[in-house]
């Protein structure tokens, strides 16, 4: 119970965090913004990965953990890899 | 590994996830957050892979390689005016993601110890259904925002009046079923009955929201991608899930508000008001009859030469027609001439927050010349020329002066306060929320019939050759 009440204390924190953070972001960023956090929630892959590598019997849990390393290693993948190429186009002409 | 290394790895993630985002303050150093953030990424996946829960790699090494491949094509493939369909496609990704980790870390408990009995059980089986609730709901959802944007199905609202009793009635009985599974968390028909409904929610809650209200929901379904990475956090005890997912949420709800303050809608409104509005028809010919005035190219290009100061004024329908370089080029030109441009950015433009920023940076607009709608409605009056392409509603000042207008209080960019004002615009069809636009029929203002593209390069040669 401990445990999952310091869980709970650092997802509030992480989210007012957040709030602060991002109100900081200029609207003509916005756009990589969402891309970027795309990304950023592709961190499913960890769990992703646990799944799939799980010993078990279950041909179905498997292929669930498979489409599940699918899924979150598109949205890292892409996610950061289009917000890179937007950003780039951001970048001051010197 | 020992286990402590594993969460020291996954609090450096955390914390370069959280210096990635800070990077995104400033365009300057973007590009940097968005490695940080991709090298935090690559520490909590390199260091999970060591996790001695890991038995086989097969399935690991295939859908990696799937995921790359697949990713990498989209991201470099997919061009700007289509970024909305690829976020709305990689919302949908992030949903299905914890969705699928959830059901499978589900059926591993089922099968080997099952739920401990009391109120930890109860709870753990909660974060699994609510994470396969929300999850699901991102991933049809988004699915069905990717379809609208991408043309595939209409961008009008589809459904019935009552739409959003029956999403209600799908809703509780969601909602219920997931409660009663929390006590009974052996009986898999429930399980698979809640997903059911969560996946038929997405569809039929996304369905009646029609093409304007786009930037609001895929907004939204960003935060719900979070939210999903959070509680799929609280499943597996991970704290970099936690964190990163609670930043997600947060980023997407920021922007959810952003986007329904500017066009002075509440979020309940977007979601559920637009099959229940009984939209009456508001006769176009009274308000645009004898008033309009069109011009060609060679006129508006006299009239810029003589400007100080010029506005532009994009919409989607620059994105549409692919105006961007072309707009970039008359800038140009006028800039030689001396002329004052910059560009006036409503921040519902386009179909995503930010859309008419990235376009624009395509066309390597520096992005200093993009001003936001309050920093640049007091300059109207300054303005000698406003030339508004493709963008109708954002200018259209019924939600100023009218009050019995389904836009009234809607902030608008004024450009009706410009000396002229040009707007480039296929025909005078409504736009999204299916207004005329007395704009069109002000004294001040000049109606340049064609696609956007097109008008722009014929103002730029005339204006090159006068």
């Amino acid at each position: 119970m401990e445990l999952l009440v310091m869980q709970l204390a650092l997802f509030v924190l992480a989210l007012f965090l957040g709030v602060e953070l991002i109100n900081k972001v200029p609207p003509t960023l916005h756009t990589p913004l969402m891309s970027g956090t795309n990304a950023i929630s592709g961190i499913t892959l960890v769990g992703a990965l646990l799944a799939a590598g799980a010993d078990t019997d279950s041909a179905l849990v498997t292929w669930l953990g498979f489409t599940a390393v699918v899924m979150a290693t598109l949205n890292v993948v892409g996610g950061y890899l289009v917000t890179n190429r937007m950003l780039a186009m951001f970048k001051r002409k010197e | 590994m020992n286990a402590s290394v594993e969460h020291l790895a996954y609090l450096v993630a955390a914390v370069l996830f959280i210096l990635g985002i800070k990077g995104l303050t400033r365009p300057k150093t973007a590009v940097r957050g968005n490695t940080l953030s991709a090298l935090g990424m690559l520490i909590a996946i390199a260091f999970t892979l060591f996790d001695r829960h890991i038995l086989s790699f097969e399935f690991i090494i295939a859908g990696v390689a799937a995921g790359t491949v697949i990713g990498a094509l989209l991201a470099l493939k997919v061009s700007m005016t289509a970024m909305p369909q690829m976020v709305a496609l990689l919302n949908g990704f992030g949903g299905g993601a914890s969705l699928a980790l959830a059901a499978a870390s589900h059926l591993l408990t089922a099968q080997s110890t099952g739920y401990e009995a009391g109120p930890m059980g109860i709870l753990a089986v909660l974060f699994v259904m609510v994470t396969i609730l929300i999850g699901a709901v991102t991933m049809t959802g988004s699915l069905v925002a990717f379809a609208k944007l991408q043309e595939l199905i209409s961008g009008k609202p589809i459904g019935f009046a009552g739409m959003k009793y029956l999403n209600g009635a799908i809703f509780i009985a969601a909602v219920g079923l997931l409660g009663a599974f929390c006590l009974e968390p052996t009986n898999l028909n429930m399980f698979w009955l809640v997903l059911g409904l969560s996946l038929l929610l997405g569809i039929t809650l996304v369905l009646p929201i029609g093409g304007a209200d786009m930037p609001v929901v895929i907004a939204l379904l960003n935060s719900y991608s979070g939210i999903a990475a959070a509680a799929a956090g609280f499943i597996l005890g991970n704290t970099v899930l936690i964190v990163a997912g609670s930043l997600v949420g947060a980023s997407g709800l920021i922007l959810t508000k952003i986007m329904c303050v500017a066009m002075n809608r509440s979020l309940t409104n977007v979601l559920f008001g637009v099959m229940a509005e009984g939209s009456e028809a508001i006769d176009a010919d009274e308000i645009y009859a004898g008033k309009i005035k069109s011009a060609e190219a060679e006129e508006i290009a006299m009239i810029l030469e003589t400007a100080r100061r010029v506005v532009i004024v994009p919409g989607f329908g620059l994105a549409m027609s692919q105006a961007q370089h072309a707009v970039r080029e008359l800038a140009d030109v006028l800039a030689a001439k001396g002329i004052e441009v910059e560009y006036a950015i409503h921040p519902v433009a386009g179909r995503m927050p930010g859309h008419m920023n990235v376009l624009l940076a395509e066309a390597e607009v520096p992005y200093d010349q993009l001003v936001e709608m309050d920093r640049i409605n007091p300059t109207f009056e300054q303005t000698d020329v406003a030339i508004v392409i493709g963008a109708n509603d954002v200018t259209n000042p019924m939600a100023r002066e009218d009050k019995g207008s389904p836009i009234y209080g809607m902030p608008i960019l004024n450009v009706d306060k410009a000396r002229t004002v040009v707007v480039i615009k296929r025909s005078l069809s409504p736009g999204f929320a299916g207004l005329p636009n007395p704009l069109f029929a002000k004294d001040n203002c000049l109606m340049v019939f064609g696609d956007g593209k097109k008008a722009v390069l014929d103002i730029t040669s005339a204006l090159s050759q006068g």
